[in-house]
């Protein structure tokens, strides 16, 4: 796979580019728009852009205001920053009002690297989950962060929108049939699926070439949305597969495997492992030698499927 | 729209206090002493030609806004919505009461005239500011008013906003403090000392006003005043009495979120009248 952009560059440009086309966007920015890359919306509409500083909890009500007065905020800072300083206000200004602010989240997961634990959002996505009235998207790569931030600035409720800090495989050469709420099917097999979202998508992808040099048929699902999850594609994937192999770049506890595991135990019961960091920070180190140290490669989605076809 | 003479005013006020009295005393829950201090102040900005609204458009886009950040006042909040004809008056009397949109603390979903979903102390200065720059990129010249608890600005998120109004020259967000001077536990100043508070708001760089908050002419005044601030934001500290004026009428120096009993209530309406 070719490797493509940063979702967070790929975020920021989107958004720099829905920006002359929704006057009412404006974009708030905990002074990180450097590295959440809404620099770019920045520079081509400044009267619309608001650097509130290092004040997460001002951040986040000041856009619950905002969308009450019948704007498009976007939000962004890291995972680790928003999510955690200002959860009470993404409850109370933003989840319970319904209000419509985008609140994106970069430097997730543990592929930042060098900067460590402190700066890792590794349990954004349970909190976000957590929040009636979010919506959760967790994108692969560049096309489809493009999609998603153009989705979500047409859903008027609330959004969390995770991306990540490393380049990325471009997983769709064509723009990606993307809806909120609806797998993408990348690959079909029937011997097992695997259920991904982030970075994990191109590594499941690879670990279904390595499965099928070992005659297995994985089935591939790019799982964007966390909430409302695809259930029904949870569901077929189930009955039709078998077993399940899931895959994030996040906290094993309340995070997409969770969420499809719950609807798979409602749906159509079967055998489920689980790639993710398994309840433990990580440390400093370059983004691939940490992913590799904490399992979250391809190998470790083949070691996982194998062990489920015993 | 036009404010109501002083006299009429005055009498709005004492028909707030009942209000409050009633509906806590009825739902057996709530917080009537710290709806009770900040009745002027909120009499004022509804009837005394403060406030620009419209009942039957709660979502003008022009409106000015009232944001009960100390949502814990919420009857007095309902007390004044009803008077100014957001929904009917008989609607206080289901006050915290299952299905009823009188929440505890005030939900915006759910009632009209309600601008913020407030309850979670410390984030309504910070909800007012986003409004307040939303309505003057679209040219309006609403003003937000933003009624914080003293014992509230203990949060830090009251400073972050503080420090960004001024960064913003939000000149149409006004700040009131509702400074009775005690918060749950007992005094502010034993809890969390927030003196000198007025030279804190000044330092910060926002116009302070210091008023006798029960004063219904201070408080017209120094609303006007603050209503033309030019380049700056404007704060209010309006020194008011907790429970006023029936304090003493209770068990406790500081009676804090419990609604009056039966009889406690009686000799409450009787004295305001």
């Amino acid at each position: 796979m070719k490797l493509g952009k940063s979702t967070r560059e790929a975020f920021g440009l989107a958004l720099a580019d829905l920006g002359a086309r929704y006057p009412d966007i404006v974009v708030l920015d905990g002074d990180v728009h450097n590295s959440t890359r809404t620099e770019h919306f920045a520079k081509r509409f400044p009267e619309r852009f608001f650097n509130v500083g290092i004040a997460e909890s001002n951040l986040v009500s000041m856009a619950g205001g905002m969308a009450g007065a019948g704007k498009r905020p976007w939000l962004a800072s890291f995972a680790a920053f928003v999510m955690c300083n200002a959860y009470d206000q993404l409850r109370m200004s933003v989840a319970f009002p319904c209000a419509d602010v985008k609140v994106v989240g970069s430097h997730a997961g543990i592929s930042i690297g060098e900067d460590g634990p402190s700066q890792m959002g590794i349990e954004d996505v349970a909190l976000a989950c957590a929040l009636p009235n979010f919506t959760v998207v967790v994108p692969a790569d560049e096309p489809s962060t493009w999609a998603a931030v153009e989705a979500l600035t047409e859903l008027r409720t609330p959004a969390y929108l995770r991306v990540g800090r490393p380049n990325v495989p471009i997983v769709y050469d064509q723009p990606p049939p993307f809806r909120i709420g609806q797998a993408i099917r990348l690959r079909d097999g029937k011997d097992l699926t695997l259920i991904a979202n982030g970075l994990m998508v191109a590594a499941a992808l690879q670990a279904a070439e390595e499965l099928a040099r070992s005659g297995i048929q994985a089935r591939v699902l790019d799982m964007h949305t966390v909430k409302p999850l695809d259930e029904q594609a949870v569901a077929e994937a189930a009955r039709e597969t078998g077993r399940i192999v899931i895959a994030e770049e996040h906290t094993i506890y309340g995070g997409l495997g969770s969420v499809v595991a719950m609807a798979a135990a409602r749906h159509h019961p079967v055998p489920i492992r689980f790639v993710a960091l398994k309840d433990t920070f990580a440390e400093s180190g370059p983004p691939e030698a940490l992913l590799a140290k904490y399992g979250l490669t391809a190998g470790d989605i083949v070691r996982e499927a194998k062990s489920l076809l015993g | 729209m036009a404010g109501l003479p002083l006299q009429e005013l005055e009498a709005k006020a004492r028909t707030l206090r009942r209000h409050i009295i009633t509906s806590t005393t009825q739902a057996g829950s709530g917080h009537p002493t710290s709806s009770l201090s900040a009745v002027e102040v909120v009499t004022a900005l509804y009837f005394g030609g403060i406030l620009r609204y419209d009942p039957l458009r709660p979502n003008w886009p022009p409106r000015d806004r009232f944001i009960l950040s100390k949502g814990h006042a919420a009857p007095l909040l309902y007390a004044a919505l009803a008077e100014a004809g957001y929904f009917p008056v008989e609607a206080l009397a289901t006050l915290r009461q299952l299905g009823s949109p009188l929440e505890g603390h005030p939900n915006l979903r759910r009632l009209p005239g309600v601008e913020a979903s407030t309850g979670s102390l410390g984030q309504g200065l910070s909800i007012g500011l986003g409004h307040a720059l939303a309505a003057r990129m679209d040219g309006y010249d609403s003003r937000v008013y933003v009624l914080l608890g003293d014992g509230e600005i203990d949060q830090g998120q009251v400073w972050e906003a503080v420090m960004s109004a001024v960064k913003y020259r939000a000149d149409n967000l006004i700040a009131i403090v509702d400074r009775n001077g005690y918060q749950q536990t007992g005094p502010t100043a034993e809890v969390l000392d927030l003196e000198p508070l007025a030279p804190k708001w000044e330092a910060f760089g926002w116009a302070v006003q210091e008023i006798n908050g029960h004063d219904l002419t201070q408080v017209l005044t120094a609303l006007q005043k603050a209503g033309v601030s030019r380049g700056k934001p404007s704060v209010i500290i309006a020194r008011t009495q907790k429970g006023y004026p029936i304090m003493d009428l209770l068990s406790e120096a500081n009676y804090h979120g419990k609604p009056l009993s039966l009889a406690e209530a009686e000799k409450a309406l009787a004295r305001i009248g």
